[in-house]
This record gives C-alpha cells, sequence and structure tokens, in this order.
C-alpha cells in the first residue's frame, strides 16, 4: 500500500512538471466546445507562451517543451492510474477505507466538525495520540481526494483525447464540450496542487522526518519507545 | 535479511514476469499494437496509450457537430513560407497539383486535383484540436482516403499509409484503422469552398481521430508499406524525429 502512495506522488509531480509545460503553449481558457486565438476567452493566465501565435503581451516565446512534455504527462498518467487502481483494490478489500477515512457519524456533527475546523486555524502540533488515527477533516480530506478530485481529472483529461472523445462522446457534452473540459482539467488540479502544498505542510506540521519516515518504512514510534 | 527462498521466488516470479512480457509484445506486435516510436524514451506510456486506443477505437466514428456549431473564427495556425513554386502553382489554380501513390500498390499512379475533386465526396463537421489545446469545428469535404486507396489497388499487406506534404520535412503516417476509416479524407473543402491555402489547401489529409498535427497539409504524395523503418529514422514521421510522439490521438 505505501508503495503506491510514492508512486502516485512521483507520477503526480511528473504530471503538473508536464502539464505546466503544455499549458504554456496555450495559457488561454475557454468554455464550450471549442475556442483559439481568434475566439473570446473564459480567461487567461498572464504569462509568456511558448508559441509566437499565442498574443500574451510579453515581447519573447519561451522555448517548446511540448514534445517530451505530452510523452511524459500520458506515461505518469498511466503510472498514476493503473497505481490508483491498485490503492483502490486493496482499500476495499483490507477494508483501508471503511477503517480509517469513512467518519464515524458522530464527527460529522456540526459541532465536532466546526471545533475540528477551529483547532486545524491554529495550526496546534497534533499531540502523538494523533498519529494512529486521522482526525475528520483528514478523512474527509482524503476521500473528496481519492474518490472526487483523482477521477475527475482523469477524466476531464480523458475527454480532451479525440479518440476516446469518439468512443464516449457523451463524456465530452456533459462537461460543457472539449474546451470546458480543459479548463476543469486546469482547476481540478489547481485542487490538488493546493491539497498537496496543505499535505505537505501537515506532515511538516505533525514532525517531518518522523511522519515521512512512517510512511516511507510504515514504523511509527510510539511515545516513550526507544527511536 | 531476504531468506534463500524468497530471493527464489522473487528471482522466479521476476522471470516470469519478464518472459510474460515478452509474450505480450510479441502478441501486441502482432495485432499492430506497437507503435513506430515504442522504443523513445517514453515508448511504454506510448504503446500503452496506443494498444488501448485501437482496442476501443478500431472501427469507432468520431462525433459530428451540427452545422450551427461551426465555427466562425477558426485559427489556420502559422504557415512557413511555401515558396516561389507553390505560388505559381496557386495562380494557375493548382490545376497542376498532383498526388502521388506508390508503395504497395500494383503500379505507382497519380491523380490531379481536378481528379480528386471529381471522386465521389464526403463530408464531416467535425472538430479539429491542436495538441496546444486550442480547437475549432469546420465541414471538411473531399473523397475518403479508402476510396483513392482501393482505386490505386492498394494491398492487403499493407499495415501503414506514409503521407507526405509539400512542404519539405513535413511528412506523417497512419495505420490502416486510420487510413481505412470512413472519416479520414483527402480534404479539397472547407465550409463549403475550396479548402484555403492557410488551412492547407489545396489538399490536406483530414485524420479526424488524431490531433491537428496529423492532419499535414499541402499534401503531395501516399505511400504504402508495410515497415515504417524505410522511412526517416524509421520513428514512423517527422513528428518523434522532432519529440513528438507518433500517434496523437490523446
Amino acid at each position: 500500500m505505501r508503495v503506491t502512495h510514492w508512486l502516485i506522488t512521483l507520477s503526480f509531480l511528473a504530471l503538473l512538471v508536464t502539464g505546466v509545460e503544455i499549458l504554456i503553449s496555450h495559457p488561454r481558457f475557454y468554455w464550450g466546445e471549442t475556442g483559439n486565438v481568434n475566439t473570446p476567452t473564459l480567461f487567461k493566465i498572464p504569462i509568456p507562451s511558448s508559441r509566437d501565435t499565442v498574443p500574451t503581451g510579453y515581447g519573447y516565446v519561451l522555448p517548446d517543451q511540448n514534445g517530451w512534455s505530452r510523452y511524459l504527462h500520458f506515461e505518469a498518467a498511466w503510472v498514476a492510474v493503473l497505481t490508483g487502481l491498485l490503492y483502490a483494490a486493496f482499500g476495499f478489500l483490507q477494508g483501508h477505507f471503511r477503517r480509517n477515512l469513512l467518519p464515524a457519524q458522530s464527527d460529522l456533527s456540526p459541532k465536532r466538525l466546526a471545533s475540528d475546523i477551529a483547532r486545524h486555524l491554529r495550526f496546534r502540533r497534533p499531540g502523538e495520540e494523533e498519529a494512529w488515527s486521522y482526525n475528520v477533516l483528514q478523512r474527509l480530506t482524503y476521500l473528496l481526494v481519492i474518490f472526487v478530485l483523482f477521477p475527475l481529472v482523469i477524466w476531464t483529461g480523458l475527454a480532451m483525447s479525440p479518440a476516446i472523445a469518439s468512443v464516449f462522446p457523451a463524456a465530452v457534452t456533459v462537461l460543457g464540450g472539449r474546451q470546458s473540459a480543459r479548463t476543469l482539467h486546469f482547476f481540478v488540479s489547481v485542487f490538488l496542487v493546493l491539497f498537496l502544498l496543505v499535505h505537505v505542510f501537515m506532515v511538516y506540521l505533525a514532525g517531518f522526518r518522523k511522519r515521512v519516515g512512517a510512511m516511507i518504512t510504515g514504523r511509527l514510534t510510539r511515545p516513550g519507545e526507544r527511536a | 535479511m531476504i531468506s534463500r527462498r524468497k530471493f527464489l521466488a522473487t528471482g522466479l516470479l521476476a522471470t516470469a514476469g519478464a518472459a510474460g512480457l515478452g509474450v505480450a509484445v510479441k502478441i501486441a506486435g502482432h495485432y499492430g499494437l506497437i507503435p513506430p516510436d515504442a522504443g523513445v524514451l517514453y515508448g511504454a506510456g506510448e504503446t500503452l496509450t496506443y494498444a488501448a486506443h485501437r482496442l476501443l477505437t478500431r472501427h469507432i466514428l468520431v462525433h459530428e457537430f451540427a452545422r450551427s456549431q461551426i465555427s466562425k473564427d477558426p485559427f489556420a495556425n502559422e504557415v512557413d513560407p511555401l515558396g516561389a513554386e507553390f505560388q505559381r502553382s496557386q495562380q494557375g489554380g493548382f490545376a497542376d497539383w498532383r498526388l502521388a501513390v506508390d508503395g504497395m500498390v500494383p503500379m505507382p499512379v497519380s491523380f490531379s486535383l481536378a481528379q480528386l475533386k471529381s471522386f465521389p465526396r464526403s463530408s464531416q463537421i467535425t472538430m479539429i484540436a491542436c495538441e496546444e489545446g486550442w480547437s475549432y469545428i469546420a465541414e471538411w469535404s473531399g473523397p475518403p482516403l479508402a476510396y483513392v486507396l482501393n482505386l490505386a489497388g492498394a494491398l492487403p499487406q499493407a499495415r501503414y499509409a506514409v503521407y507526405r506534404s509539400f512542404q519539405t520535412g513535413w511528412w506523417d503516417s497512419i495505420d490502416m484503422a486510420d487510413a481505412l476509416h470512413p472519416q479520414t479524407l483527402l480534404a479539397v473543402g472547407m465550409n463549403g469552398r475550396d479548402l484555403p491555402v492557410p488551412f492547407g489547401g489545396p489538399l490536406r489529409l483530414r485524420v479526424s481521430r488524431q490531433l491537428g498535427y496529423k492532419n499535414v497539409k499541402y499534401i503531395t504524395r501516399l505511400t504504402l508499406t508495410d515497415d515504417l523503418k524505410r522511412f526517416g529514422k524509421g520513428l514512423g514521421s517527422a513528428s518523434p524525429e522532432g519529440g513528438y510522439a507518433w500517434y496523437a490521438g490523446i
């Protein structure tokens, strides 16, 4: 199970870097089926582009990195998707989702949630006892990432493939069209990056070396035990 | 410590895995699921994508849009200067434009633009999308590539159609699943008019299930082959030589 985490980490970082490179070749977003430099945008990212056909306001053009970026983006996507499926299969079979991620009914009351959020906003270092189980906000976040954001990012990504769109045209149409799928792919990716940043920050708060050690080896020293 | 038993078991599993992979690659090759650029740095991912797409999409038609969805502002993209020879041909209404068909045909033939325009035309309102992310919808028309290949007497052993542009350095290839696909056209018309030069006129290969860069402009020659190794660096097209994937269905 732990190895799937690091495989997904590695492929996610590759997807992120290559995704940014691909975005740079056309930092404009649209809604609907089509969009190009002759049509109005939904919004633009104020960065220079790797194509001189895109009006960016910058006097220079960045080098084209799309060739290897596209190759690696799809290769990393395969690793992420196959690893993710393996993780999900184990997660269901071993009861990981039910046991460790599904919040208890009592934890979902507005009062408990509010107090949990307040505790998080104070950035208090978690006590040793919290290392053994996820709190309700962690559980909800992980469930959102695993069962909403990852499936969405895969769906919106595949919706941009002309071949896949020909097999499942409705999967593109319900998103509002191919350009809408591209725009949504961008936003879901932004949410995933936000998750990554908060996730790493939380590990840092909880004691970076100890937790990352635990994430790799699966062993966590109990209070009082010799490290 | 790794025990002897565990070591042996791992070794056996690894050997079986490698052998299994070897067999899988052999079978995939037999069914035409290995792309010509499978040997490049990211060839493994490329092979998975191409194989998965071929298994899913071999006979699938792309989505055709309503006439009202045709883009009012299509973007032709940049084209390198086409040169004096092209301009002369353009001034003559491309009367001297020819498409040569050779390779795995009984004998090489060539068709004039007028002949191509006189063939039964197919038309489709489909989207063309660039690998950069932008797109437009247009109505494309022209004889299906399959019709012309049939007329030239394409041999059943042919596995790929290699196509070359008037612009030197631009050449590409598609497998027969795409070459014989009913929506793969030798486009001579766009939105009810002759195909404009910036969009690839007088002759562009429209490969509807792949991205813009497979839809090469200014087509002059088609070669049928069973082996792409003999063309360029053997990677199937100019794209992988410039770092881009041969297959562009994604």
